[in-house]
């Protein structure tokens, strides 16, 4: 039984999160000791994966440079990427295994905490079979460590169910782009941004979340660009946004397809380019007959004129962008937003031209590379189906196993977790996801993982999730391990290694190997180093979609970034996908797909009339195991606060900072109150980077998208009332 | 840097504080931040806004200083405190029409932002221009700004009867005035007797 050891208040107490807010050896001592290197990598903290410098001395990472000369941000940097330094030389850092006792964690060596893992997982999987073992990967690890936990779970273990935290960020607009284009890839680089007449933003805090694209689309607006925005709060940008969509959350799908409406109705569509590069338009342009500016504007919330302005400054600027990310994708529909947002595109000749695309924007660090090679349930390396007979040859012989061993698709995290819950799931492996935290309705999760008859982690902070396990082995930092990323524009990039993990701490890839040397097989695992990982992963990739083939460390350094598909050494990689509007299908043209309007798993209703919606802030990153243990980032939004307009504030008699309680069918928690114009009345906000009695996700729910599996946390039913009284513990 | 200067454009920023968190990590100002950086109304907006000093071609810190502790370069910055002049009597904080010289009680002086002089000395860019992600903080070659900026920009504040010509830029728009006054009245047309023509009509 996997439950906690010990009180949440004495596991933080020993292990976190404590904020750490000075360099080693304090701010002091920094004139006086200078770094000793410069190391050029990326930042660790979100898909744009910014150039930066880290200052290192003596094995610690001691301050940070900018790192001008990189072509994507040059020198550019948000508040977390300034100080993300803080996490190295962290008084939380796990310096050696921890093993589960009666009343808490103790210190173990390697091979006691690595025999009992292998043991447990044995006989786990001798009693209830192979499939009884789940494994959690995550985005924000390096391409090779990502790799190789797909590898490790299939070959390894021979369970068929991995699955990654990118399950909860990527995968509605990998699913919709792969039905369109049949690619899961930004389909430009960022500069095409830059060249846009219109931006069109849907779903997308871009000011606090892509903190560095903001510089893009104001270079744009200096060219005289249009920034069009649709959002349920007014966002950092919005100050200069020239259409604002303030939309009911959840009817993005209605919103698009009456802007289709629109441009179909006053003929702006692009008759030349759908003819020539384009299938299914007409089944689409009868599936938005319906969606007449005044029907659509009774179901968004956004004025009929608005809608109509909209769509006619995106139909008839000559290029123009359209961008979304989490907004668009966080629903059970996220998959039908995507694309009818593609239909837009496509419908108004938006593609394959300098200044013109629809992009999604990646979210987490190596968001796109850590899904392209293998750590999603349903996919091989270079983007392969894992239902696919050529795939499955052609990895198999990579990987030196027969076609027939590889198991078949398995579990998306959510259901992972749902079997778990279900007791069907009885082990667990876990590294670089915080399931407490990120998945919706967190109480449940916290229940799965109780069940759990063997709980592995790999972690460098005892995160809320790791609080779980039976043993926790001592990871490494993004910093301390040599590899690449791919960033949101698709720019494959050189992680540098600045510094050993600290003690006994060992790096993830190494410890990975480890296990499946332990398990016996350690013959597929054989790699000396990263750079070894890496040149299997070419092999792998080659020919696939994501083809890596071409791409070599030596020539990302040359070209600062090669983008993928780089097919082999000559390549110099492809920063726009479809040139001419030519897509990856087999004949060349672009896919409109029909969308469907469905309700929300959580509908509002009498009983909970409030719209609740999930998000991020600026300072912190994903569920904030991090994050929250810097110091200049916590102060910057310590805690989180639900985002109410003082129209539904003054119903309940409720004042800024007033404590209010949110409660849901799942949960209730109780906040204080930030009462801003800035979001629509019948909405209220909280940002998600909490754990415990402070989660967001102690109120969301687990309906997830049937195709991309993504949970629904932007769109869920709540009610509001002044809270009686402070939460225990607080003044 | 020769041909560089420094512009402020209020408008662009996202109230990230990037500018504010990295002025802390300059090596000269170990753990203290020298940017001015507010919500300016955050119940009604989310408008935020960064600011560094103005360096005031003539710095009131300076002139209402009894200890003579502060210097403008010939360079045109004005920089922080001597340490050995300054009596920590914090006229200057008070003085200051933009708000930005602060006493720091660990130092027990003023210190306020010297446009990152350990950077520009040697060829870099002001750390806070540097990571600022929307450019609402800028180091350029005035050219540049000409070129590519859709606003102009202005180094010329009314304050009261007085016009205060600042080293850095704020950016305005570019049909607007050539000053800027935060005054209404600055802007209003009182009659014949005024001799003094408006913003607005210039």
């Amino acid at each position: 039984m996997a439950k906690p050891p010990a009180s949440l208040a004495e596991l933080q107490e020993l292990y976190g999160p404590h904020p750490n807010y000075t360099p080693i050896g304090g701010w002091q001592d920094l004139p006086r000791n200078p770094a000793d290197r410069l190391v050029k990598t990326h930042c660790c903290f979100c898909g744009q994966q910014c150039g930066i410098q880290l200052k290192v001395r003596d094995n610690h990472v001691v301050g940070f440079e900018p790192w001008e000369e990189f072509p994507f941000n040059k020198g550019k940097l948000c508040p977390k990427g300034v100080k993300r330094y803080l996490q190295s030389n962290h008084p939380d850092r796990l310096l050696d295994p921890l093993m589960r006792t009666s009343n808490g964690f103790r210190k173990a060596g390697w091979d006691e905490a690595l025999d009992f893992t292998v043991r447990r997982l044995q006989e786990i999987q001798a009693k209830y079979g192979k499939d009884s073992v789940a494994v959690f990967g995550g985005a924000s690890l390096i391409s090779e460590k990502s790799y190789l936990m797909g590898k490790f779970a299939r070959v390894g273990l021979g369970t068929r169910h991995i699955d990654y935290n990118g399950r909860l960020c990527m995968v509605s607009a990998g699913v919709a782009y792969k039905l369109a284009f049949h690619v899961d890839r930004s389909p430009i680089q960022w500069e095409e941004i830059a060249r846009a007449d219109v931006i069109f933003v849907i779903g997308a805090n871009i000011g606090e979340c892509y903190p560095i694209t903001t510089d893009y689309i104001w270079r744009a607006k200096d060219r005289g660009a249009k920034l069009i925005l649709a959002d349920p709060r007014m966002t950092p940008i919005s100050r200069n946004a020239d259409i604002y969509l303030p939309l009911r959350p959840g009817t993005d799908l209605v919103l698009l397809m009456g802007m289709l409406h629109v441009v179909l109705r006053d003929g702006l569509e692009d008759r030349t380019f759908i003819a020539e590069h384009t299938t299914g338009f007409e089944a689409v342009a009868e599936s938005v007959n319906e969606y007449d500016p005044r029907s659509v504007a009774e179901r968004t919330g956004v004025p009929p004129e608005t809608i109509e302005r909209a769509a006619r400054l995106f139909a008839t600027a000559p290029t123009g962008v359209a961008m979304h990310s989490r907004g668009l994708e966080h629903q059970s529909k996220g998959v039908e937003n995507v694309l009818a947002l593609i239909n837009l595109t496509l419908a108004t000749g938006k593609i394959g031209r300098p200044g013109c695309g629809c992009t999604m924007i990646t979210g987490q660090g190596n968001g796109q590379g850590g899904r392209e090679h293998g750590q999603k349930c349903d996919q091989l390396p270079g983007q392969r189906q894992l239902t696919d007979p050529a795939a499955r040859e052609h990895v198999a012989k990579v990987w030196g196993i027969s076609p027939d061993e590889l198991p078949q698709p398995g579990y998306s995290a959510q259901e992972i977790m749902n079997a778990i819950h279900a007791g069907e799931i009885k082990a667990l492996l876990c590294t670089c996801f915080n399931p407490v935290v990120s998945l919706p309705n967190a109480e449940f999760t916290r229940e799965a993982l109780n069940k759990l008859e063997f709980f592995g982690s790999i972690d460098f902070f005892l995160s809320e999730t790791a609080q779980h396990a039976d043993v926790v082995l001592a990871g490494s930092l993004q910093e301390e391990e040599e590899g690449v990323v791919c960033s949101g524009e698709g720019r494959v990039l050189h992680i540098q290694k600045a510094v050993d993990p600290p003690g006994n701490a060992r790096p993830d890839s190494e410890i990975i190997c480890d296990i499946a040397r332990r398990l016996g097989k350690g013959k597929y695992f054989p790699y000396r180093s990263t750079r070894e990982i890496f040149d299997e992963l070419r092999e792998a990739s080659r020919g696939g979609v994501a083809d890596y083939y071409g791409i070599t460390w030596e020539k990302i350094d040359k070209q600062m970034g090669v983008f993928w598909p780089c097919p082999d050494l000559d390549h110099p990689g492809t920063p726009n996908l479809f040139d001419g509007g030519v897509s990856f299908h087999h004949d060349g043209k672009c896919r409109f797909v029909v969308t469907e309007w469905r309700e929300s798993g959580d509908p509002v209703g009498p009983d909970f009339p409030v719209y609740l919606t999930t998000g991020r802030v600026v300072s912190q990153f994903l569920s904030g195991a991090q994050t929250r243990r810097i110091g200049a980032l916590l102060d910057q939004y310590p805690e989180p606060r639900v985002e109410i307009h003082p129209r539904l504030a003054e119903r309940h008699g409720i004042v800024d900072r007033d404590w209010v309680t949110v409660t849901t069918k799942r949960a209730e928690i109780t906040l204080r109150a930030l009462v801003v114009k800035t979001i629509r009345p019948d909405t209220v906000f909280i940002p998600y980077h909490w754990a415990g009695r402070k989660s967001a996700n102690m109120l969301t729910h687990r309906t997830i998208d049937p195709r991309s599996k993504i949970p629904e946390f932007k769109v869920s039913a709540c009610r509001i009332a002044k809270a009686g009284r402070a939460p225990e513990g607080e003044a | 840097m020769f041909g560089y200067e420094f512009y402020v454009d209020t408008s662009r920023c996202i109230g990230c504080q990037a500018c504010l968190k990295a002025c802390e990590e300059c090596d000269t100002h170990r753990g203290v931040s020298m940017i001015n950086f507010d919500y300016l109304d955050r119940p009604n907006t989310i408008e935020t806004a960064a600011f560094v000093c103005f360096h005031c071609e003539e710095p009131t810190c300076a002139m209402v200083c009894p200890a003579d502790a502060i210097k403008k370069g010939e360079d045109g910055i004005v920089q922080s405190s001597l340490k050995p002049r300054c009596i920590a009597c914090s006229n200057c904080v008070l003085a200051c029409p933009f708000g930005i010289p602060k006493i720091v009680p660990q130092y027990e002086q003023m210190v306020k932002c010297d446009m990152c002089y350990d950077r520009t000395s040697v060829g870099k860019k002001p750390m806070c221009a540097t990571v600022c992600p929307s450019q609402a903080l800028a180091y350029l070659p005035s050219s540049e700004v000409a070129a590519l900026r859709r606003e102009k920009p202005v180094n010329q504040i009314r304050i009261g009867n007085e016009i205060v010509r600042t080293k850095v830029f704020m950016m305005v728009p570019r049909e607007g005035a050539d000053e800027i006054s935060l005054d209404a009245a600055d802007y209003m047309w009182e009659g014949d007797g005024d001799e003094t023509r408006t913003l607005a009509a210039r």
